[in-house]
């Protein structure tokens, strides 16, 4: 039986809510496939098994906060008879609606109201507006919800909050009970209950996870997001002795030969040169291979696979570094589908676990923005990150003569724990020498 | 053969697909739009892919430095296409 467990996904990472389980128990599920999302600051994430098997039990129910680690549901090898669930194991959490353990006097009140009044019950409302309700001290029983099933939504929320600054009563719908006694929180909510998280308890909601009607302004996830960046780079500049190393190379071979293969390409199949860089950096990682992979466990642990994370940047702010797997196999073509896919992807909040946990590595491309050179922090656990700036036109001599060249500056950021500068520059030699000879790629 | 108002609303939409945010209205026409719309060069791709749909021009890279602004891109796009 195996522990499906929510995984870190990225460092600064603390928790998570469960937005939608895509199996039951009884699924049979094979190694890759999607079966639960979860909302994260980095927005809603697909999570995937590790090995095929037998879906057991799922022990996380929708809309629950769970930090990292927690186990999501355990999963059975195939073959191996499902497991007795003992009386006062906890329930099968798929739906939030009955709690399974007996509660208080209370219940027996319930079966009179409209669902969304039953004190006793877990209240039905979304992520966002149980975050909304949270920050706004509103009481989650006391709302009217105008959702699917009476689900109680943003606005219904909003409402609240607008009539209880408006009348001194309560504002609550018809039934005008008592307010909510200290209720026992009913079963299905413990095993779920956030720990205390060292941030602090409150949670980020990505905007794309939740229906336009009831979306985040922006500026708070935003916020969020920008919080939960800073911790890991703080993090990551106070443990992590960085080294940096700088060069420049000349692009004109490399663009020369861009342009020529995109002149046999449609514009649908164009080859932009991000993926000429990150092929490049792919195959230099061949030739120094310890600046693939990781500072774990106080030591260097070099990673045979290349999963290159790229910086990609969000409309409206923020950054995520998703991972693009086995660089070092894949042709350009395949990598700018790859990229495409991931940019599209990332943007509309939809990566998968594996996206954002896998990357052995970093490339920050702030070319674009007209940034000359970047000197950047490391995203832990990994041990490099490599930095190209915008490919200005600069004076250039080569063999006694001179003339202008495209020119990129490349940059090296490298945990001096794992490596040392003389290994960060054979690699910028090795990079360097690889984009001269763009058709090898 | 397509008129200048239907380019513009070619240009402006697919403008408008990459930088949803932006009010049209307000920008410059005169203004780099690479900093003005805060796109990059995988946003800039798929506008060339979206013109090339819509008015079936294909944009060389040799071309690029001619689609700063919008007005720089409408004069290119009449050209090729008028």
């Amino acid at each position: 039986m195996a522990d499906f467990r929510l995984p870190s996904l990225g460092a600064d990472m603390q928790s998570a809510i469960m937005v939608r389980w895509n199996v039951h128990p009884g699924d049979r599920v094979k190694r890759g496939d999607i079966v639960a999302e979860v909302e994260t600051d980095k927005g809603l994430v697909a999570l995937e098994v590790f090995e095929d098997g037998i879906v057991d039990r799922i022990l996380v129910h929708e809309e629950a906060k769970i930090p990292v680690g927690t186990v999501l549901a355990t999963i059975r090898s195939n073959g191996a008879a499902p497991v007795a669930a003992a009386a006062a194991a906890p329930p099968a959490l798929t739906e939030t609606k009955a709690p399974t353990q007996p509660l208080t006097e209370s219940a027996a009140e319930t079966p009179a109201r409209p669902p969304v009044q039953a004190v006793s019950e877990r209240v039905r409302a979304s992520p966002s507006a149980r975050q909304l309700a949270r920050d706004l001290g509103i009481d989650l029983h006391r709302v009217q919800g105008s959702g699917p099933g009476g689900a109680i939504q943003r606005s219904d929320v909003e409402r609240a909050a607008e009539a209880a600054k408006a009348a001194p009563k309560p504002p609550s719908p018809p039934s005008g009970e008592p307010p909510a006694q200290p209720l026992p929180k009913p079963a299905v909510e413990r095993p779920v209950e956030p720990l205390p998280a060292p941030g602090g308890e409150r949670l980020v909601e990505p905007a794309a996870a939740v229906p336009a009607s009831e979306r985040r302004v922006a500026s708070d996830f935003q916020a969020g997001m920008r919080r939960a960046i800073a911790a890991a780079m703080a993090r990551s500049n106070r443990d992590i002795p960085h080294y940096y190393l700088e060069t420049h190379i000349d692009m004109s071979r490399a663009l020369r030969w861009l342009e020529s293969e995109n002149q046999k390409r449609s514009i649908r199949e164009r080859l932009l040169p991000a993926v000429a860089l990150l092929k490049a950096v792919a195959r230099a990682l061949g030739e120094v291979p310890q600046l693939n992979g990781y500072w774990l466990d106080d030591r260097h642990q070099v990673q045979e696979a290349i999963h290159i994370g790229f910086a990609i940047a969000l409309r409206q702010g923020g950054l995520v570094t998703p991972a693009i797997h086995h660089v070092d196999v894949k042709t350009l073509d395949e990598l700018m589908v790859s990229l495409g896919d991931l940019i599209t992807r990332t943007r509309a909040g939809q990566l998968r676990g594996s996206e954002l946990t896998d990357a052995t590595i970093t490339v920050t491309n702030l070319g674009d923005l007209g940034v000359e050179a970047v000197h950047g922090v490391i995203y832990p656990p990994q041990v490099a990150l490599v930095g190209f700036g915008k490919i200005l036109e600069r004076p250039w001599a080569e063999n006694g003569l001179l003339g202008v060249r495209p020119v990129l500056a490349a940059t090296l950021a490298g945990d001096h724990r794992a490596t040392d500068g003389r290994i960060g520059a054979q690699f910028l030699t090795a990079l360097n020498r690889i984009l001269q000879e763009p058709e090898h790629l | 053969m397509k008129t200048e108002a239907q380019i513009r609303d070619v240009v402006l939409r697919g403008l408008q697909r990459i930088a949803p945010e932006a009010d049209f209205e307000k920008v410059d026409p005169g203004e780099p739009l690479r900093e003005a719309l805060d796109i990059d060069s995988f946003d800039f791709l798929n506008f060339l892919v979206g013109l090339h749909d819509g008015l079936g021009v294909e944009v060389p890279e040799s071309d690029y430095g001619k689609l700063g602004s919008l007005d720089a891109i409408l004069k290119y796009l009449s050209s090729r296409v008028g």
